[in-house]
């Protein structure tokens, strides 16, 4: 029997999804291969199915959501968040701190109508994670390694490498020392394959800290390259805000 | 509700993007109640974007959308060298637009056929639909790939691009990347001609309405990046005029405004573009409308498959000239900007319509106050009253399960992006 797959949406913009969407034909032969019980932008609607391995995209972000986290957890034998938004709140959590019921009720019409919990969060701050895929968003190839593992009973490995090494094994000129650009790349995990820097721009952080992060060394560069206290704050609150290394480094650099 | 009074629930609106559910009261032969109900959690854009500088702005805003990242690019920066004074020269003008090519190829190939199609040809997915239809999906599946490459190619990467910047790119590809792009855009040409005829011949319900249709008009371009916005109520204005026009309102079943110009309901996106931009189109894709055999304008929503094949066609045509002479990189490529305390506005086509941008800056050009108006938001309105329509004609004796099929199919005829049109507040409520 083939494995039972679920794609499951919270608090996103649908991008991490595209990633078997954009897949064209992979997307087809990865459907001869598991049977994919929901995803409903494919036009697959069960979201109640139990399923081999869940994809969760999306950050948690209201009572609903809450809820059903839970639900789709206990259906699920192996769950995989995809994604900024699941695995590091994605940027909506840049309101987490904020008075979000404030925001709400200063801008709709009819606050009462509006479900919406104070903050976005990770789906690990409410169930167990059993992978984690980094990305804003993942790409393609990312979300099919992961089932070529699975589907031949391998744990798929974390990444280890940042951004930073990526760069330098691609050969591109450092944009810090030639652009005076600020650039995450020295404490962001890889996945990208140091897209930005290629690009001749700094990285800003796309895919959360690296495993090992000297958050401390870089706001010293900065600082000392005259970037203010407010911009090294955003820096590193920009697109994973819930990553605690990268909160860690805001609320310390921005002092 | 009288004893014949019955209900319809779709509580997950499949082959959309984001989330919305369908809810339907019928009572004899009269809808008494029609919601698109969109309940996707607000993710508060407009709020965070406040304090945080123009530089970032564009990276933030392309996360409103997976599938129109580029819109929402094109929109920000727009708005940002209206507010700073800059504007974009030729070389850059081409570059952007052979963009936003990239982005409505692939949005529109990906709706036709993965979310489209099933309906019409009676499938669930696109995965049942390419046992019996291989070369059909297929053909798709190259289309949506040669927009995503565009998108690569000049971005990085096709969700999420990176090097859209304020005032230019951050870099562009030289001869060994465009040659060969120029040559795929070249040879899939005729592939996206017949892409046109074929949904031409497609078995589409004749469902003629009466709604204002509104898109940008440009002087000589079928419009993508620029323009004033025009209606077929003859109303066209710049585009700092539009909150004066359009006006938004909450309504208790939805997480995203509507919207409504004089009072009524109106039609955004391809075919909103094409009524309003006909005389626009290149010669060989004016051909392959006429060919269609269609009339046009047409008041018709099913057609809109039909539209957004005729826009692949011209979005590959315009793609090829701008790639058969690329306009030089360096004039195209990011400059400093000068940021002064200043309003901007920005309005620009996605794929789906209209997407209007507003932000206020201080000195050191950090937003005060931001504003955008996505396309789906304002496409709600005219979505439940071409459903609520549409059904009482299509006769509502008929099973729950056909009128459920029906009224989805009529929903995803306007490409909701469901994701997009939740993520916005209005900035300033007056409350009495």
């Amino acid at each position: 029997m083939k494995p039972k797959v679920a794609v499951h949406k919270f608090a996103s913009c649908d991008g991490c999804q595209l990633a078997l969407l954009n897949a064209g034909p992979d997307l087809l032969a990865l459907a001869e291969r598991v049977d994919f019980v929901h995803f409903a932008e494919a036009g697959i609607v069960a979201p109640e199915a139990e399923a081999d391995i869940a994809l969760v995209e999306g950050s948690v972000s209201t009572p609903e959501e809450a809820a059903r986290i839970r639900t789709v957890r206990e259906r699920s034998r192996y769950l995989v968040t995809i994604g900024a938004c699941a695995t590091a709140g994605g940027l909506q959590a840049l309101r987490n701190g904020a008075d979000a019921g404030a925001w709400v009720a200063g801008v709709y019409a009819h606050p009462e109508w509006i479900e919406i919990s104070p903050r976005a969060l990770p789906v690990a701050e409410f169930v167990k994670v059993d992978h984690e895929l980094r990305g804003c968003p993942v790409s393609t190839r990312q979300v099919l390694a992961l089932f070529h593992d699975l589907l031949r009973g391998v744990a798929p490995r974390p990444v280890e490498s940042s951004v930073c090494l990526a760069c330098k094994r691609a050969g591109h000129a450092c944009v810090t020392v030639t652009q005076g650009e600020p650039c995450l790349g020295p404490v962001t995990q890889d996945g990208c394959g140091a897209l930005c820097p290629g690009r001749g721009r700094g990285c800003y952080g796309c895919y959360g800290p690296a495993a090992t992060v000297n958050a401390e060394g870089l706001i010293r560069h900065w600082t000392a390259q005259g970037m203010d206290k407010d911009a090294v704050r955003r820096r590193f609150r920009f697109i994973t805000p819930e990553a605690p290394a990268f909160r860690t480094a805001a609320e310390e650099g921005g002092e | 509700m009288t004893k014949r009074g019955r209900s319809i629930r779709v509580p997950v609106l499949a082959r959309v993007e984001g989330e919305g559910a369908l809810e339907i009261d019928i009572a004899g032969n009269r809808i008494t109640r029609l919601d698109l109900r969109i309940y996707e959690p607000p993710r508060l854009f407009e709020k965070f974007l406040e304090g945080r500088s123009y530089l970032e702005v564009p990276d933030m805003v392309a996360r409103i959308c997976g599938i129109c990242p580029v819109a929402y690019q094109m929109s920000a920066v727009a708005a940002i060298e209206d507010a700073f004074g800059f504007t974009p020269g030729p070389e850059l003008r081409a570059w952007r637009r052979l963009l936003y090519c990239g982005e409505w190829i692939e949005s529109h190939a990906l709706h036709i056929h993965l979310l489209a199609a099933p309906d019409v040809l009676g499938f669930e997915s696109v995965l049942d639909m390419a046992q019996a239809w291989p070369e059909v999906v297929e053909r798709g599946l190259r289309l949506q790939a040669l927009g995503n490459r565009i998108l690569a190619v000049l971005g990085g990467r096709s969700v999420h691009p990176v090097s859209v910047r304020p005032g230019g790119f951050s870099r562009l590809p030289g001869p060994e990347a465009l040659d060969p792009l120029q040559e795929a855009c070249r040879a899939a040409l005729e592939t996206a001609r017949d892409l046109v005829a074929w949904t031409a011949s497609l078995d589409l319900p004749r469902e003629t309405q009466d709604f204002p249709c509104v898109a940008l008009r440009h002087p000589h371009e079928y419009p993508m990046n620029e323009g004033r916005i025009a209606a077929t109520t003859g109303l066209e204005i710049p585009v700092s005029e539009f909150e004066a026009h359009f006006e938004e309102y909450q309504v208790p079943h939805s997480t995203a405004l509507h919207s409504r110009l004089a009072g009524r309901s109106y039609l955004v996106g391809p075919l909103a573009r094409l009524n309003l931009n006909r005389d626009r189109l290149p010669p060989p894709v004016a051909e392959a409308l006429a060919a269609t055999g269609i009339a046009f304008p047409s008041h018709n929503s099913h057609f809109s498959i039909v539209a957004r094949a005729v826009e692949i066609f011209l979005a590959l045509s315009e793609a090829v000239r701008i790639l058969d002479d690329p306009p030089p990189a360096a004039p195209a490529l990011a400059r400093p900007l000068q940021p002064r305390a200043a309003e901007g506005f920005g309005c620009t086509e996605a794929p789906r319509g209209i997407l209007y941008h507003r932000y206020r800056f201080d000195a050191d050009g950090r937003v005060q106050a931001a504003r955008i108006t996505p396309p789906t938001s304002q496409n709600q309105a005219r979505m439940e009253e071409d459903a609520r329509l549409a059904l009482e004609r299509f006769g509502l004796d008929r099973p729950d399960e056909e009128l459920r099929r029906y009224a989805e199919r009529v929903i995803r005829n306007y490409d909701p992006c469901i994701s997009c049109a939740t993520h916005f507040l209005r900035l300033k409520v007056n409350r009495r």
